[in-house]
């Protein structure tokens, strides 16, 4: 049979689902677009879109209620069978078998899809050395690091080479250099193998490694086109703002935000990126000077979701505390000194110590495994120490009496509120514990469901919120008490980027206010939000200091060079002279 | 063009699902543990045979034929005598609870022997009334005993010896040993907990886990991820089996007076039936928790009380007995207590087994029809 | 006060959780109820219409009269009178008859002949409770007629009338002991399937560690997650005692305040042991899997089916550290006997010493596997 000259042709597909309280939520209204051959194909947009029912129509795995599918020239609707036995499909959430180790995962979809032999052998050996898995493959699946369980999830979509490739969200959760290696992968297979590649992703920036873009949002076609032809839409519109000299990049990216003019502001390399909607630089901020720069992908997308969004993602929330003005006489609320965690023969943490001032804004930063997530939940009390001390609002919460964790609030990387409990029973539940009762706690209530806009969902149970309000309830409650300090652990994984902007900028107020506020977070644009930020890898701290340290620190000869490349830098000089092994 | 039906991936998927079986701890205490707990506990500590119960025996005038009835409560292997002088004071014991019955002999009792009007007054305790009432028919026996000697004693004296001789005989289990009654019926509940409580979860589960997502979009076929799941419990249910049938007969003595084969073969057919319904459970319900509840109260309890396990069904409340019908597990207990006591008693064994073929084939169908790759 | 705030707002949301939404609701009261029913008409051991089969060689008046005892008794059916010997077999191993009873010839010439005559009773062993009651009340229909043959033809009998008297279970229905034991059965089970799933849910939903980080102290935890399990196995036992009054018309002859006071004692040591599994389990299927294999001992060596003074010595002795048999034993005397608290002091100190040691095990258990 001949190559079908578009190996995914989709033609106004619709798909409705009823939701478990009767109403009905229409994920795809009317989708059409073809991949062409050999290309890589993102589909982009923010959650909610309808990428993952797409690419589960492509799959075979959901009928669409009405609208073609063809891929690989076949109805998918009438023998999903036969597509299912060409196609290599990578679900968001790929279902690795946690108890079966590396090689069993890989075999058993060899086996599926029916590979043996010599050409078994090359597959999997090339697939592993392709991923660096090599050393792991008796390893347990389940005791994998996020990315590493990314690769193995690839390798086995890949383990017989398929005519046609989609991934779902690949790179969530994974960290920059693997998200690069995973993009490496794609297209040397697309550029080598011949394949043709569908992605979806909402991380932005990786569109721009494809060669076809399609835009969904609310289940329609928004733009399609190559990378190069969405920036275009911001063309003359993008500007790099440099702020004046007694503020910083975070702060003028909130006042731009303020503006009629601005589609889209966001901190990079110590300046601000503003997306204009008219032509001319925004108004509002006299001291600044505005240059001219190449529009990218993601500025054309803002702008396009920009004119059909109803309403901005963005406001400025005022913080409830006020005053509490940061101050160097008041003690650090956090220090650690020499921190030090063992799990048996293996150093997680080594010797890391570090001070955060009131009302700074601190990031913890670091490939997958690198030690952060356990640096984070010694700092909250989950987790003991190994050696080392640390000191929380003045006291090493492992031993200190319960009262001390009021003053701080946490959000975890997972949505963690009560899913069966409403929102209102979630935030009176959250009050109690913290010891508000009376006035006090109805006032805070009712501030926190103004602030994050839960009026309208209070007597939904949590579980059933849509994604972003989920994680401002999760704020929401983690605010309630007042905390002097604020532990964020990834919690902007897997966001869309509306949701990440609004996500800082309440972040940023919360910091104006006097609330310190620790993060972790795998988007390196994100460590521009912060005031100074620890990088981590392999246990050991690599680097400190204020974004615009790190990078000139990193990359001394480059020109404002993204936080992103002085990250990767820092790492990869680190693995090279061994300070750190991953 | 659709790929054909594959043996391999069938392999492959079972090898998984095995894998997975071995390095989960709860499959392994549910299916190895379990079943070696509960024929150890039924064969050496369940019974309801009667040992040793304590009785005060109230003789309130002494002569030769309380001493005869007390001698022969002594003598019974049953009792424990606490001879008592008064009615209040064996009552005292009965009330807290030093004695579980109470044996009262009258002050005339040897004068209304002679008159042929005695009366012998037991009092149990029977806030069990299972062994109250054990207790009372082995205080009947006792007393038949000395009736038949005293009778015989008397006989060369008296006018007439008419009296009726009963010859009890117990077919298949002549010792009357209830561990024999007990322990064949075990093997239901062992069955029943690694093919339908175990199975209960292993769909659900990779729902939950999401691990099926990527599965469905492989070239594999529905009935084939159905196969996989099923034959590593089947073995397991086997490997039971083969465990209960050893250690009945090596721990307990029970014989087994049936084919061993035919025994297989049911145990199939059952097996068969539990895993369709775990599996058929699972897929419905999509969630661990629920099809464990589903699975405990739908199948386990069942196969406890309404299968003739330990109840008898026909002391059950007609409608309730009707109830016993829809359950597969009544259909493999009778086949087990009659292949292991009786023997190959086909009028037995024919209808069940067709039974339990009928719900084998209808359930797998079901379950083949619940596991489909589609994701709403 | 604020320690005392915070476990009433866990012990609130606890019991939202379990109460709210409606198929949790079900799964919470549904099934003590449903097995409450199934246990009361299904396990009984006492016998009524038992299938029985007479061969009557003699076919005389003596034989006939002797066969009308086991029609009239209530405890026998005869659904086949056999002609041959060969029948019996077939009968007796076909399942047909629990029972055939076998009259000899020259019964009745042997008993007007002052001689003995015999009869032969033969059961189907494959049921041994069944094959041993029916034995029992052969021989006492056996003795009776006799008896009443001896009077009529005005022979003295040496016979002993045994006067049987219950206490405490007049009829002696198994029903009457099996549904106030399943009080403490059902509770059980559910009050430590329910403690061990609450923390493992919450472990498995990434809450728990949110719960950390407020200011909770592990003991509040703890008691916050206790309570609603000791609650909800109040509103079972409850249910359970209204069915078992209600429906089967047992008569309560205790007191109320004693048999709670009583439940409460032992649902505490219960939650201890489920709180201690939920410390081991690390996530729902384990919890769930962990406490039924916990349970099935507790339950099997309870006294429930079978009385603990019929079993080995070895293991009466483990019994003893069974909360269960004590919960059993008290219900049955509370509920049937109306015992008072002096009679129960030694399940009440046996139930303290072992929620004493099962709590602070739990607690320590669960303050180690936080960290």
């Amino acid at each position: 049979m001949t190559p079908a000259p578009f190996p995914v042709d989709v033609r106004a597909v619709r798909k409705t689902f009823r939701r478990k309280n009767g109403e009905t939520v229409e994920a795809l209204a009317g989708v059409s677009f073809a991949a062409r051959a050999r290309t890589l194909t993102a589909l982009v947009g923010p959650d909610g879109g309808g990428k993952t029912t797409l690419l589960r129509i492509l799959a075979g795995l959901t009928p669409a209620d009405s609208g073609g599918v063809r891929v690989l020239g076949l109805d998918v609707a009438a023998a999903p069978q036969a597509v299912q036995a060409r196609i290599g499909y990578m679900p968001q959430r790929f279902g690795l078998y946690e108890d079966l180790t590396v090689q069993q995962n890989l075999d058993l979809y060899a086996d599926l899809h029916g590979v043996d032999g010599a050409a078994r052998e090359q597959a999997c050996a090339r697939l592993l050395a392709m991923m660096a898995l090599t050393p792991f493959t008796g390893r347990l699946a389940g005791k994998l690091s996020g990315g590493m369980k990314q690769k193995l999830g690839l390798a086995c979509t890949l383990v017989r080479a398929p005519a046609l490739l989609l991934l779902d969200e690949p790179t969530v959760g994974v960290d920059p250099l693997s998200r690069r290696e995973l993009w490496e992968i794609v297209r040397r297979l697309v550029r080598d193998d011949a394949l043709t590649a569908v992605v979806s992703t909402s991380y932005l920036d990786e569109a721009g490694f494809c060669d076809h873009t399609v835009a969904l949002h609310r289940g329609v076609v928004l733009a399609e086109g190559a990378p190069g032809e969405i920036a275009a839409q911001a063309a003359g519109r993008v500007f790099l703002a440099t702020p004046a000299a007694e503020t910083n990049a975070r702060a003028l990216q909130a006042r731009l935000f303020q503006s009629r003019d601005v589609a889209d502001a966001v901190p990079e390399a110590g300046k601000v990126r503003v997306v204009a909607r008219t032509p001319n630089a925004p108004e509002n901020a006299p001291d600044t000077t505005f240059a001219a720069a190449q529009p990218r992908f993601e500025d054309g997308f803002m702008l396009l979701f920009d004119a059909v969004a109803d309403g901005r993602a963005v406001q400025s929330v005022p913080a409830g505390r006020a005053g509490n003005a940061p101050g160097n006489a008041a003690p650090n609320p956090v220090e650690v000194r020499d921190l030090v965690r063992r799990f048996g023969d293996f150093t997680a943490v080594d010797h890391v110590s570090f001070q955060v001032r009131r009302g700074e804004i601190y990031g913890l930063l670091g490939p997958n495994g690198a030690g952060k997530s356990t640096t984070f939940r010694m700092l909250c009390g989950l987790l003991p120490a190994s050696a080392g001390s640390l000191r929380v609002a003045g006291a090493d919460l492992r031993r200190a009496r319960a009262g001390a964790r009021e003053k701080l609030g946490y959000v975890a990387q997972k949505f963690s509120l009560y899913g069966d409990l409403s929102v209102d029973e979630n935030l009176d539940f959250f009050a109690s514990a913290y010891g508000l009762r009376g006035h006090r706690k109805r006032a805070r209530i009712a501030w926190a469901k103004e602030q994050f806009n839960l009026d309208a969902m209070a007597s939904l149970p949590a579980g059933q919120l849509p994604g972003g309000y989920k994680q401002r309830l999760a704020m929401a409650a983690a605010l309630l008490h007042e905390p002097e300090i604020l532990f964020l652990d990834e919690a902007t994984s897997g966001a869309d980027p509306m949701a990440r902007r609004a996500f800082w900028a309440r972040i940023a107020a919360l910091a104006e206010a006097g609330v310190t506020v620790i993060v972790t977070t795998h988007f390196m644009e994100e460590a521009e939000y912060c005031d100074r930020v620890l990088i981590m890898d392999g246990g050991v701290a690599l680097a400190e200091g204020s974004p615009a340290e790190i990078r000139a620190r990193a990359l001394p000869g480059q020109d404002a060079p993204t936080m992103e490349a002085a990250f990767i830098s820092i790492i990869e000089t680190a693995r090279k002279t061994g300070r750190a092994q991953a | 063009m659709t790929p054909l039906p594959s043996l391999r991936r069938v392999l492959a998927l079972t090898r998984k699902e095995s894998w997975q079986i071995l390095r989960d701890p709860v499959s392994v205490a549910i299916g190895v543990a379990m079943p070696l707990l509960m024929l150890i506990l039924f064969g050496y500590g369940l019974s309801f045979d009667i040992r040793h119960l304590p009785v005060a025996v109230v003789v309130e005038h002494a002569s030769p034929e309380s001493g005869g009835i007390l001698a022969a409560l002594r003598l019974s292997p049953y009792f424990r005598v606490h001879p008592a002088t008064s009615m209040q004071e064996a009552e005292r014991l009965m009330t807290a609870h030093e004695v579980n019955a109470i044996v009262r002999l009258p002050p005339h009792f040897s004068r209304d022997v002679a008159l042929g009007d005695a009366a012998l007054l037991v009092t149990v305790n029977a806030t069990d009334a299972n062994n109250a009432r054990i207790a009372l028919n082995y205080t009947r026996g006792a007393i038949a005993i000395w009736q038949q000697k005293e009778l015989a004693r008397r006989s060369a004296s008296a006018d007439s010896e008419a009296t009726v001789v009963i010859e009890n005989r117990m077919w298949f289990n002549e010792a009357n040993d209830s561990t024999w009654f007990l322990v064949p019926g075990l093997i239901v509940l062992v069955m029943t907990l690694i093919g339908a409580l175990l199975t209960s979860t292993v769909i659900a589960r990779e729902w939950e886990r999401g691990t099926f997502e990527a599965l469905f979009a492989t070239p594999v076929r529905p009935g084939e991820i159905l196969a996989s799941k099923t034959l590593p419990y089947f073995v397991m249910g086997m490997a039971g089996l083969a465990l209960s049938v050893a250690g009945s007969r090596f721990l307990f003595g029970v014989p087994l007076r049936g084919s061993p084969w035919l025994l297989t073969l049911i145990s199939s057919l059952y097996l068969l039936v539990t895993l369709g319904l775990g599996l058929t459970i699972s897929s419905l319900t999509k969630s661990q928790f629920l099809a464990n509840q589903i699975a405990f109260l739908s199948t386990f309890l069942p196969a406890f009380m309404l299968s003739g396990f330990m109840f008898d069904i026909r002391s059950m409340p007609l409608w309730l007995q009707g109830v016993t019908h829809v359950f597969p597990a009544r259909y493999f207990v009778s086949s087990l207590q009659t292949l292991f006591l009786a023997g190959d008693v086909w009028p037995v064994l024919l209808p069940n087994m067709a039974v339990l073929a009928g719900m084998a084939a209808l359930l797998m169908a079901m379950a083949g029809k619940t596991v489909r790759k589609r994701i709403e | 006060m604020t320690s005392l705030l915070r476990i009433l707002a866990l012990v609130r949301k606890e019991l939202l959780a379990i109460l709210k939404d409606p198929r949790s609701r079900m799964t919470v009261l549904a099934p003590p109820i449903l097995q409450c029913l199934i246990f009361g008409y299904a396990a009984s051991f006492d016998l009524n219409h038992v299938p029985y089969a007479l061969l009557d060689h003699d076919r005389s008046a003596a034989s006939r009269a002797l066969a009308a005892g086991f029609d009239g008794s209530g405890f026998f059916e005869r659904i086949a009178t056999l002609t041959r010997t060969n029948d019996i077999a077939r009968y007796v191993t076909e399942g047909r008859a629990s029972l055939v009873l076998v009259i000899e010839r020259d019964f009745e010439r042997h008993l007007t002949a002052g001689r003995r005559a015999s009869i032969q009773v033969i059961v189907d062993g494959r049921n041994t409770n069944t094959g041993g009651a029916a034995q029992g009340y052969a021989s006492a229909i056996a003795t009776d007629f006799v008896q009443e043959w001896r009077q009529e033809h005005g022979q003295a009998s040496p016979g002993v009338q045994v006067v049987a008297r219950a206490w405490y279970n007049p009829n002696l229905e198994t029903r009457w002991n099996m549904i106030p034991s399943l009080i403490g059965t059902i509770t059980m089970m559910m009050t430590m399937i329910l403690t061990a799933m609450s923390v493992a849910r919450e472990r498995e939903a990434g809450t728990f560690e949110q719960l950390l980080v407020t200011p909770f102290r592990p003991f509040e935890i703890m008691i916050g997650k206790a309570l609603p399990s000791m609650l909800v196995g109040l509103i079972q036992a409850s249910s359970i005692l209204l069915v078992a009054q209600l429906w089967f018309r047992i008569p309560f002859a205790g007191s109320y305040a004693v048999l709670y006071l009583c439940l409460i004692e032992f649902l505490a040591a219960s939650v201890g042991l489920g709180l201690f599994i939920s410390s081991l389990a690390r996530n729902m299927q384990q919890a769930m899997t962990g406490s039924v294999i916990v349970i099935m001992p507790f339950m099997l060596l309870s006294g429930l089916t079978t009385p603990i003074g019929n079993m080995p010595d070895v293991l009466q002795t483990i019994t003893l550290m069974n909360p269960l048999r004590y919960a059993i034993s008290m219900t049955r005397q509370i509920y049937l006997e109306g015992a008072r608290i002096p009679q129960l002091l030694p399940e009440m100190l046996a139930l303290l010493a072992i929620a004493a040691v099962t709590l602070p095990v739990a607690a320590w258990m669960f303050r180690r596997r936080l960290g």
